[in-house]
């Protein structure tokens, strides 16, 4: 995204020599109001949705509700498991995500000839990232529960969770390495450097925390995505923690979906205290991304 | 593609042509991806137009694979996608663009700073928190004002959808604004104009692009969006246009579908698939619309 203003000429629009008196100063300050007021609803309406979900989410939060595995009296449900899948899941498609993603983004930025190929792959990735996460599911579902006979497993999870994530972190990784600036790679050459010594002595080092911050928003984003998981059939009841890549499991918004189908009133209360582990854990995530990003800086800079 | 400006020597070490072929295989990691969603979406489809036909699934205006009756006319899930989507949409266009001209034209740097990054937290609300809100809060509210509106409903879940476009909007269209150049804002003043002609006779058309870009990308989530819908807007399939009653969007059916125990390689099964093809191309159109439209302003303003 460029948020400098661009240079250049441009053609002038076609009516600009009609612009005379406009609609005054008071019109003017009437619409500027407009637009504040177009700032302030949704996140007004963003604070609704928090105090309802925590006024909701009160009673049930407690360290039981951390500690349990879901149950059909709501009040000795917890989300134990869910906890501990989102967990694992988070890491296992950091694993998988992180080395495809970040090299594809050094190989487009740094690498990459201006061919057919390149563009192909440009363009494909911006498509990728569009796709919606559902369908990511539909391919994990026959790709990697079925034909590569994974079951509704851990690893199936993780691995779809794994291509749904690679858009975003490619295009984040690329983001980093274009603030690296030009001369630092020239100085490098000028050293006797080849390409990848000059990348991984110089550019990568650099530009780490602002690939890293990107990689754990994206995880961010993963955690909170449920439709794919629940297309590859990622279980809804799971009373047991898991114990192998291949083990059955849940995450934490599957929990919640679960538990907002529900149509008692109590197993709302119990999604709604979800929401809230959803949501910290989330801030936790951001928080660490931003925290990251000033510690390394300071010690790059 | 920066790197071509010094590509002047050629690998000197083994390990210099190994790291570049690695690295290009990453780059192919994405296009194998999407040749597997199409070589899945195609696979199952096909299988499934060979027990149903297109008449079927175009001329009939009744979903019902999973009974004993069956029909298959996919046109109530594409409508109840398209009620949800045009909700949601008018919700977020006007609040999106003016939200876009207060970042872009009246906000102090600083302000703009703060409020964009605020703003664009109404993406990252995970969609699942979305449907609670939609189901438990926004729709009993709606209920108080509107007559006949059942539990489950395309309002409620639509309003709620545009709360969660509206940022995509919003910070899409600023970044078109922004990137209308000085010299144009300039000129427009120099002529006299005031800011509110020009920003509605200048800097308005000439981000036009950017803006129809970012809406573009904004239909294009609602429609793919699941959760939101698969909680709040029901699991009915009703060919309708009224906003009021249980509806089933697409991707709400693949959701119902996914969590009963539908065995694979039946026909049911590949409902799923020929429902998600479907889904696939109606986004692929809106993105490839939305790209060309954004690499015209790239091209357009000399870069």
């Amino acid at each position: 995204m460029s948020t400098q203003a661009l240079p250049g000429s441009v053609p002038p629009p076609r009516r600009a020599h009609t612009l005379r008196e406009g609609m005054g100063f008071s019109g003017e300050r009437i619409f500027q109001a407009l637009c504040w007021v177009a700032i302030v609803v949704p996140l007004f309406l963003l604070g609704v949705l928090v105090v309802d979900i925590v006024f909701d989410a009160w009673p049930r939060l407690s360290w039981q509700f951390l500690s349990s595995y879901p149950s059909r009296r709501p009040e000795q449900a917890g989300i134990l498991a869910a906890l501990a899948g989102s967990a694992v899941m988070i890491v296992l498609t950091a694993l998988m995500a992180i080395p495809v993603g970040v090299g594809a983004a050094i190989y487009l930025e740094e690498y990459a000839p201006d061919n057919r190929l390149t563009r192909l792959i440009e363009l494909n990735i911006s498509n990728l990232a569009g796709v919606p996460s559902i369908i990511y599911g539909l391919l994990g579902l026959e790709l990697f529960v079925r034909a590569m006979q994974m079951g509704r497993s851990l690893l199936a999870g993780s691995a779809t969770m794994a291509l749904l994530l690679l858009p975003m972190v490619i295009m984040a990784s690329r983001e980093a390495l274009r603030t690296v600036p030009h001369a630092l790679r020239e100085a490098g050459f000028a050293l006797g450097a080849d390409r990848w010594q000059m990348l991984r002595r110089v550019v990568l080092p650099s530009c780490l925390p602002g690939i890293l911050t990107g990689i754990i928003l994206s995880l961010a984003r993963a955690v909170g995505e449920t439709a794919p998981l629940i297309t590859i059939g990622a279980l809804t009841y799971v009373a047991f923690l898991p114990d192998s890549l291949s083990s059955p499991f849940t995450v934490l918004p599957i929990q919640i979906f679960n538990w907002v189908s529900r149509p008692q009133v109590e197993f709302h209360r119990n999604a709604a205290a979800g929401i809230v582990i959803l949501l910290l854990l989330m801030l936790l995530l951001n928080g660490a991304a931003i925290w990251l990003r000033v510690r390394l800086q300071r010690r790059y800079a | 593609m920066a790197a071509t400006a010094w590509n002047l020597k050629a690998p000197r070490s083994r390990t210099e042509r190994g790291v570049s072929w690695v690295l290009l295989l990453c780059g192919l990691m994405s296009i194998v991806t999407t040749l597997g969603i199409i070589a899945v979406l195609l696979g199952e489809t096909v299988a499934f137009f060979e027990e149903v036909s297109f008449a079927q699934f175009f001329a009939d205006t009744q979903w019902t694979p999973l009974f004993a009756q069956k029909h298959f006319g996919v046109w109530p899930l594409v409508t109840a996608t398209l009620l949800t989507t045009t909700v949601a949409v008018v919700t977020a266009l006007g609040l999106g663009l003016l939200a876009a001209i207060y970042l872009s034209e009246f906000a102090r740097e600083d302000v703009r700073k703060v409020l964009k990054p605020l703003l664009e937290i109404l993406a990252g609300v995970p969609t699942v928190v979305y449907g609670y809100f939609a189901l438990t809060f926004v729709t009993p509210l709606l209920q108080k004002f509107i007559l006949g509106l059942a539990g489950f409903n395309a309002l409620g879940p639509g309003l709620v959808m545009g709360m969660m476009i509206l940022p995509i909007i919003a910070s899409l269209s600023e970044d078109a604004l922004y990137a209308v150049p000085a010299s144009l804002r300039e000129g427009a003043y120099a002529l006299g104009a005031s800011r509110l002609s020009a920003i509605f006779r200048v800097i308005l058309p000439s981000a036009f692009s950017g803006i129809a870009a970012a809406v573009i990308l904004g239909v294009s989530r609602a429609v793919g969006e699941t959760m939101i819908v698969a909680i709040a807007a029901g699991q009915q399939p009703r060919f309708t246009l009224d906003p009021r009653v249980p509806i089933e969007t697409l991707t709400a059916y693949i959701v119902q579908v996914s969590l009963g125990d539908t065995p694979t390689g039946t026909l049911e099964y590949r409902t799923v698939f020929a429902v998600g093809m479907m889904l696939f191309l109606m986004t692929l159109v809106l993105n490839i619309l939305a790209f060309r439209l954004r690499q015209r302003i790239l091209k357009g303003h000399g870069r």
